[in-house]
């Protein structure tokens, strides 16, 4: 199983593992709801390093390892103090195995959880790395449409927005690429999904890569909707372009099939309105907080207490 | 006549060394500077450009090294460059040995990675690694951020 192994992709973890995290995850969540505290990690320490900023992910890590009774040390802008002296992400880490029982690492470089899991002795876990994969964020994702329809088998999922620099969806594709789950890839041709993640996909699962989010709408069981970010078109026209055809409104739920859900791994921008919250198919806030019992139950399999 | 007999003689026969035929035409030079090979040596360099084949009805590059032996990195390296070549070990006048280049199953510190944000790219103590995902055509995959690079790019890397 997941004891002391390291967590950098998808790959990292195979399918009964996922399910065994999600059973896990739901008895958590059953947990945290009924206010009881949980003391079998007492003794346990997590390091997080997060190079660049993302507060939601390191909140939910530190919250999950909290709530397991475990205690955190946090280097929260790791920039200003070992990198910035022109240490290695691999002496560091070497340095922080000392200290602690499992490593979590967001970098912007791409495959820097690789390289840091290969020089720490302990387990490591990837909150991020650039362009590259986000494992936690794809267990999330799962957990929530497990816990909605059960099982991915026969699932239409359409997957909307920033294909290119997405990495949440790179790991989500690779993760359902395992089950006979349709996919549709709606993107802008300037954000599609790169060739090096499709083409690392199993040859016999087909996406359906198209610009016509309307042509698939009506058959979507879930709707995962990405970040579109300004910064990526050089035309401001262009972003006001492609917002206007992808954004997300209550008329875009009203084509949407009955017991279909919305997802987005937040923050949205102006992807989606604020008048969908309301709507039976929003599900980005549960989804978001699904992110502690998820992270809880893989912190758990990794430590090798449960 | 007499002028061109002795040339040939001179590029066609070596004492002690190897010969690396068949080297997809174009490539010698590639081939050579992959071997560290400037022509500041002190050792004879021949090189045949633009060789008519004699199987194919094609062209090919043929590189003559005396008193030289590759080491295994060497041939991996060659193997990258021009995957068809073929390996002639001269030993007093004669072939000692003839095989065929083979590309590996993982490529390390040979080929960096085309990714400018990869960490293999960064100042870290590991060498830039790939799986060979496919050898025709040659796919090499990137251990560390899992981007594919294929010909020439591969080339222009080593
Ligand atoms: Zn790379």
């Amino acid at each position: 199983m997941l004891k002391q192994r390291d967590v950098v992709s998808v790959d990292d973890i195979e399918t009964d593992e996922m399910f065994a995290i999600f059973e896990l995850a739901k008895k958590y969540e059953n947990l945290l709801k009924s206010g009881k505290r949980i003391s079998d990690f007492e003794s346990k320490i997590m390091a997080t390093f997060f190079y660049e900023p993302s507060t939601r992910t390191r909140l939910s890590f530190e919250s999950a390892m909290h709530r397991l009774g475990g205690s955190v040390l946090s280097v929260p802008e790791p920039k200003s103090s070992s990198a910035a002296k022109g240490e290695t992400l691999a002496d560091t880490m070497r340095m922080a195995s000392a200290y602690s029982d499992i490593i979590v690492i967001r970098h912007p470089l791409d495959g820097s959880a690789r390289l840091a899991s290969k020089f720490s002795s302990v387990p490591v876990i990837n909150g991020g790395d650039g362009s590259g994969q986000h494992p936690t964020q794809t267990l999330l994702d799962l957990y929530t449409m497990w816990k909605e329809f059960g099982g991915f088998d026969k699932l239409t999922i359409t997957v909307l927005g920033d294909l290119k620099y997405g990495r949440t969806t790179h790991s989500l594709i690779r993760m359902l690429s395992r089950f006979k789950a349709n996919v549709n890839l709606v993107s802008p041709d300037t954000l599609k999904m790169p060739e090096h993640v499709i083409s690392a996909l199993p040859k016999n699962f087909k996406v359906n890569v198209t610009g016509d989010l309307n042509a698939v709408l009506p058959k979507t069981d879930v709707l995962y909707v990405t970040r579109i970010q300004k910064e990526r078109f050089v035309d401001p026209n262009e972003y006001q372009g492609v917002i206007g055809a992808y954004s997300i409104n209550l008329e875009t739920t009203q084509e949407m099939k009955k017991g279909s859900i919305i997802m987005h791994p937040l923050p949205r921008i102006d992807e989606i309105t604020p008048d969908v919250d309301e709507t039976v198919n929003a599900r980005y806030f549960q989804q978001a907080a699904n992110g502690v019992p998820v992270r809880m139950a893989l912190i758990s399999k990794m430590l090798g207490v449960n | 006549m007499e002028e061109n007999n002795k040339s040939t003689l001179k590029v066609s026969k070596i004492r002690d060394g190897i010969v690396i035929d068949h080297i997809d035409h174009g490539k010698a030079l590639k081939v050579l500077s992959t071997l560290g090979i400037s022509g500041g040596e002190e050792f004879t360099v021949s090189v045949l450009m633009n060789v008519k084949s004699k199987t194919m009805n094609s062209f090919k590059d043929v590189v003559k090294i005396e008193r030289r032996v590759l080491k295994k990195v060497e041939l991996d390296r060659i193997s990258l460059v021009s995957p068809g070549a073929t390996i002639n070990i001269i030993k007093n006048f004669e072939i000692e040995r003839k095989f065929k280049v083979e590309i590996p199953d993982s490529i390390i510190g040979i080929v960096k990675c085309s990714n400018q944000n990869c960490i293999s790219n960064n100042k870290e103590p590991v060498s830039a690694e790939f799986r060979v995902e496919s050898k025709n055509p040659l796919i090499l995959r990137c251990v560390y951020c899992d981007r594919t690079m294929i010909q020439p790019e591969i080339c222009h890397k080593i």
